[in-house]
């Protein structure tokens, strides 16, 4: 069969779709990851604790495909990232595993009983599982533009640095928490501005507002000064031999450098680009005072914030996807770590059948769910099934 | 070459996660599906009576579903953490499958089971009988796409080896799609899932008809179980039956396992019924043997042998030879892609390459072997046949069970209208065995298949990440730790749903919670307002 699009193409395609994942699942699952960050903290009575569960309830199970989703999706078109990442990062996806197990059990098991040390536990649970990876996926982040301790032997097979501990020390490196916290704060702010359109007028809803500011004003100063790192501090990776898009994906044919200030190159070459960190300065800027305001408009600058932040990584990092610290010729780029010509088109007819289905369907759940969650529905009014 | 403690070890995690996992999903595919006859019995009947049992019966499905997607997730991502040089060789066809499942079934189902719990009162009856619909669809089309890629691996069709991307490209989807055996184990896979939520749905009602308690959900629930449940047995039955005639044309080492068939007998083979499989001296002991019947499950026919293992093994060793061509060719590609000569060697050989791969557990490079080398690997062909042996013969026992109970249950309750106290007893006793059944069923497929990660293609140590043990064993300390609580906090929960009956499993409100008695206003109508209850 004639493939209509070309293989350089469908690599770029398939960068961008990683994006379009990413940005899915921070938007969506962000918010159910934020709301559970604050959860011990804007509730503390029973009754309003179960407010803000069932806030989010009925569709973070949903959201969270997004996460799945990017996983399968890595998996299939870029079969060396997926392999190197997570092997990489052998603990510390572990513990993001470990805390995620923890939420989905989190919900439903939390009010089964009626006893205060049980629901307690498990509210720190569902804590830990909104925190702990939002707090990794940043940490994750940081270091894939720090660079990572691989390589790979000519037959692909991959090793890395650092032993159990060693390893997962390694990656706390001050830019790295840097990203960690921003990821936290932005979501932090994107969970309140939730609360803010979920909750009805009350101390949950202040509460969880007057935090929500906080954290878009901390959003702001740690992208900033994650900005200024990049330019003082942080290394960046060029490609200095010639590339061939269409080239069959094979990282070890290719000569890399290490430049300072390199991330910050892409801006140079392409302004448009500017785009992406102008959002993300502004999309908190606004948050802040539509939480201070208690407005729902909250969410509409959190959103903005996050996706420019992420569309800041990417537009940085670009063509590169987990550049190698140790041996930077095995750094994995957009050019020769994709799968093959036929995987790439063939799923990209899948993602094009599938996601607008998937948006429409999402979209008539929250057309039927919609509207502040009531004391009365939280609290087991229709015979028990709310959490 | 990677760790042989490191892959010995990854496989054991991979198994207690995977087996772990499995322990829910056959429970959420079956109960689903219930769930669905069940609200339609209410949406085409408008008795409350069946919302009760629906509603019932959804809240044990969402107690173990939690659970199901919970270990799903360590699932999909652990073929990156631990099994990284695999995610590589084989992404390109292996992770199109799971992508796709999430695209087509996770976000339906996931987004559905939030509506099917919380939109009771928010949706029109037809209209939430669709969500509970869309629900059982989308985590049986989960089954359909994890087997298909399972499938691919027990039988790796329409792809090919690229030397300058050193992995395993498509060379056609239809083939890995339509994959005979991916058809026949989603079937008998599925119909598993389905004995199982029969199995406990007849289960939990026996128990309530032996305490005269819900009477009236009871005997309805085990008018739906029986019934389905036969289905549902018969089509494990026929497609189980399918599975091994597969491996008779694919996996003749699987089948030679599940037989514990040493030597090659002349058509048609007897089947084993019993017998006590030893691998050093290459004998099944104590063997009770049926005339024919292994030879007319394995090839349908009455004059084709079905091969042993000592055949097997001898026609091995001439393909680990071919391998070790075929790697050389490959090496010396590497080295000069214009190599014409190579080239052709190796387009010659290329199919038995994974068979020299064999050889790097005992050499580091397969070109130095030797031949007492190749005789090992040759060996090393051979699964372990005790385990294949017993597990077959535990399911399959456990299959013929079950079509007898619920053939019995259904007589019992539509035709005599009355049952008997043995055979409630007997029902509740049985329950724990469909998720023995099942987990033996992974047992065969997957230790059956060693040493292949992908058969005859990549070899299992060669799939591992390159981990440290100290990693792999603090991640299965820590998978344990938290499996293990949460697997008796379940059951906890799971059987105090279960004594509370109806409306009682609810959530509970704490201090103020709006209304004070959830489990009063949702407790059972009259009871004599109930025809089955007398
Ligand atoms: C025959 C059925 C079957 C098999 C062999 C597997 N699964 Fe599974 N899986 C299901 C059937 C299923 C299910 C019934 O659809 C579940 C159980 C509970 C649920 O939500 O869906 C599920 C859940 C589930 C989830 C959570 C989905 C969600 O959030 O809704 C993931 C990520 C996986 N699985 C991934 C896997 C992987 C990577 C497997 C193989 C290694 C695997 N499953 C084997
Ligand atoms: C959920 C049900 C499953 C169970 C209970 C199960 C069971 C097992 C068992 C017992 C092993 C260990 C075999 C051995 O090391 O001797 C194993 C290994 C493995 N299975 Fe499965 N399996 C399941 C599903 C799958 C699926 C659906 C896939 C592929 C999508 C798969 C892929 C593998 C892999 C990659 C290994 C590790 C390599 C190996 O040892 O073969 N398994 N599984
Ligand atoms: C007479 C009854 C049965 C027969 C003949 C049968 C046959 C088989 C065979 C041959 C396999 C191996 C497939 C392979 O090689 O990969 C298998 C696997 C399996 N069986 Fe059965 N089986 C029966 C009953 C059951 C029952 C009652 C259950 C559970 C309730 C069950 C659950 C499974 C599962 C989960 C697998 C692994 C998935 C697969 O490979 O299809 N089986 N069965």
């Amino acid at each position: 069969m004639e493939i209509p699009l070309d293989f350089g193409t469908l690599k770029v395609i398939w960068w961008g779709l990683l994006g379009i994942l990413l940005l899915g699942f921070a938007l969506t699952d962000g918010y159910d990851l934020g709301v559970a960050s604050l959860l011990p903290f804007v509730a503390r009575r029973d009754e309003e604790r179960r407010l803000v569960i069932n806030s989010i309830g009925p569709m973070w199970e949903g959201h969270q495909v997004w996460f799945i989703l990017g996983g399968g999706a890595i998996f299939a078109a870029w079969p060396l990232v997926y392999a190197v990442s997570f092997s990489g990062f052998y603990i510390a996806m572990f513990v993001v595993l470990a805390a995620l197990i923890l939420r989905p059990v989190g919900f439903k098991y939390r009010s089964k009983l009626e006893d205060r040390a049980w629901r307690s536990r498990w509210d720190w649970a569902l804590f830990i599982g909104g925190f702990v990876p939002a707090l990794i996926f940043g940490v994750a982040v940081g270091n894939a533009m720090l660079g990572v301790p691989f390589q790979l032997d000519p037959t692909m097979r991959m090793s890395y640095e650092g032993g159990l501990f060693t390893g997962f020390i390694a990656l706390l490196r001050p830019f790295a928490l840097v990203a960690g916290l921003l990821s936290v704060s932005m979501l932090v702010m994107h969970g309140a501005g939730w609360l803010v359109i979920k909750l009805e007028k009350g101390i949950v809803r202040d509460r969880a507002a007057a935090l929500g500011a906080w954290a878009a004003l901390a959003s702001l100063v740690l992208f900033a000064a994650g900005g200024v790192l990049l330019y003082l501090n942080v290394d960046g990776y060029t490609i200095t031999s010639e590339v061939d898009m269409q080239a069959l994906p094979n990282p070890l044919r290719k000569e890399v450098e290490i430049v300072p200030a390199g991330w910050l190159a892409n801006y140079g070459r392409f302004p448009w680009m500017l785009i992406a960190p102008a959002l993300g300065l502004a999309g908190p800027l606004v948050a802040f005072f539509a939480l201070r305001a208690r407005s729902e408009m909250a969410m509409v600058g959190s959103a903005a914030g996050v996706s420019g932040v992420i569309l800041s990584v990417g537009a940085s990092m670009f063509p590169f996807i987990l550049p190698s610290s140790l041996d930077p010729q095995s750094s994995l780029t957009v050019w020769d770590s994709s799968s093959s010509h036929f995987t790439l088109f063939f799923m990209l007819v899948m993602v094009t059948i599938f996601v607008p289905m998937i948006l429409y369907y999402t979209a008539w759940v929250y057309k039927v769910l919609w509207g502040r969650v009531t004391t009365e529905e939280a609290t087991g009014a229709d015979g028990g099934h709310a959490y | 070459m990677p760790d042989l403690l490191v892959a010995d070890l990854s496989r054991w995690q991979f198994a207690l996660t995977a087996m772990y996992h499995f322990l829910f999903v056959p429970l959420t595919l079956g109960l689903s599906m219930m769930l669905v006859i069940m609200e339609g019995a209410y949406v085409m009947t408008g008795k409350e009576v069946w919302k009760k049992i629906t509603k019932f019966w959804a809240t044990l499905f969402g107690i173990n579903f939690v659970l199901g997607v919970a270990t799903g997730i360590t699932m999909e991502f652990e073929f990156g953490t631990n099994w990284a040089y695999y995610s590589h060789y084989v992404g390109d066809i292996f992770g199109a499958p799971l992508a796709i499942e999430g695209l087509m079934a996770f976000f339906l189902e996931a987004t559905m089971v939030g509506l099917m719990f919380f939109g009771w009162d928010k949706l029109s009856r037809p209209a939430h009988w669709m969500v509970t619909f869309l629900v059982a669809l989308g985590s049986n089309l989960s089954a359909l796409w994890i087997l298909i890629a399972n499938g691919w691996m027990q039988h790796p069709v329409g792809s090919a080896f690229n030397p300058e991307t050193m992995r395993m490209e498509v060379n056609n989807f239809m083939e890995v799609l339509f994959n005979p055996v991916a058809q026949a184990k989603f079937v008998h896979t599925v119909s598993a899932g389905y004995v199982t939520a029969a199995a406990f749905v007849l289960a939990v009602s026996a128990w309530y008809l032996l305490r005269g308690r819900h009477v009236g959900l009871a005997k309805r629930s085990i008018m739906v179980a029986s019934s389905f449940g036969i289905l549902s047995a018969a089509s494990v039955i026929v497609l189980g039956d399918e599975s091994g005639y597969i491996d008779g044309e694919n996996q003749k080492f699987k089948l030679a396992a599940m037989e514990a068939m040493w030597e090659t007998e002349e058509a048609p083979a007897s089947f084993t019924l019993v017998g006590w499989p030893d691998r050093e001296a290459r004998e099944t002991h104590f063997a009770v043997e049926i005339p024919y019947v292994l030879g007319l499950i394995a090839t349908r026919s009455l004059d084709k042998e079905v091969e042993g293992i000592e055949d097997l093994v001898d026609q091995a060793r001439a393909r680990i030879v071919n391998g070790i061509a075929a790697y050389d060719a490959l090496q010396r590609i590497r080295e000069n892609p214009d190599d014409a000569a190579a080239q052709e060697a190796f387009a010659a050989t290329r199919t038995d390459l994974g068979h020299g791969l064999l050889l790097t557990r005992y050499v580091e490079d397969p070109r130095d072997a030797t031949q007492a080398h190749i005789e090992a690997a040759a060996d090393g062909l051979v699964p372990n046949v005790a385990l294949t042996f017993w597990g077959f013969r535990f399911m399959v026992g456990i299959g013929f069970l079950f079509l007898a109970i619920f053939a019995l249950g259904f007589y019992f309750m539509n035709i005599r209208r009355n049952i008997p106290k043995w055979y409630l007893r007997g029902a509740v006793l049985a329950a724990p065995l469909p998720w023995i059944a099942a987990e033996f069923g992974w047992i065969v497929a997957e230790v059956g298949r060693q040493p292949w990660i992908i058969d005859g293609v990549l070899p299992t140590h060669l799939g591992v990440s390159s981990l440290s043990a100290a990693q792999v064993i603090t991640t299965m300390v820590g998978f344990t730790a938290i499996y293990g609580l949460l697997l008796f906090i379940e059951m906890k929960l799971m059987l105090r749903a279960i004594r509370l009956g109806p409306g009682g499993g609810a959530v509970v409100p704490l201090d103020g919670g709006g209304i004070s008695d959830a489990i009063g206003i949702a407790r059972p109508a009259a009871p004599h307002a109930d025809p089955f209850d007398k």
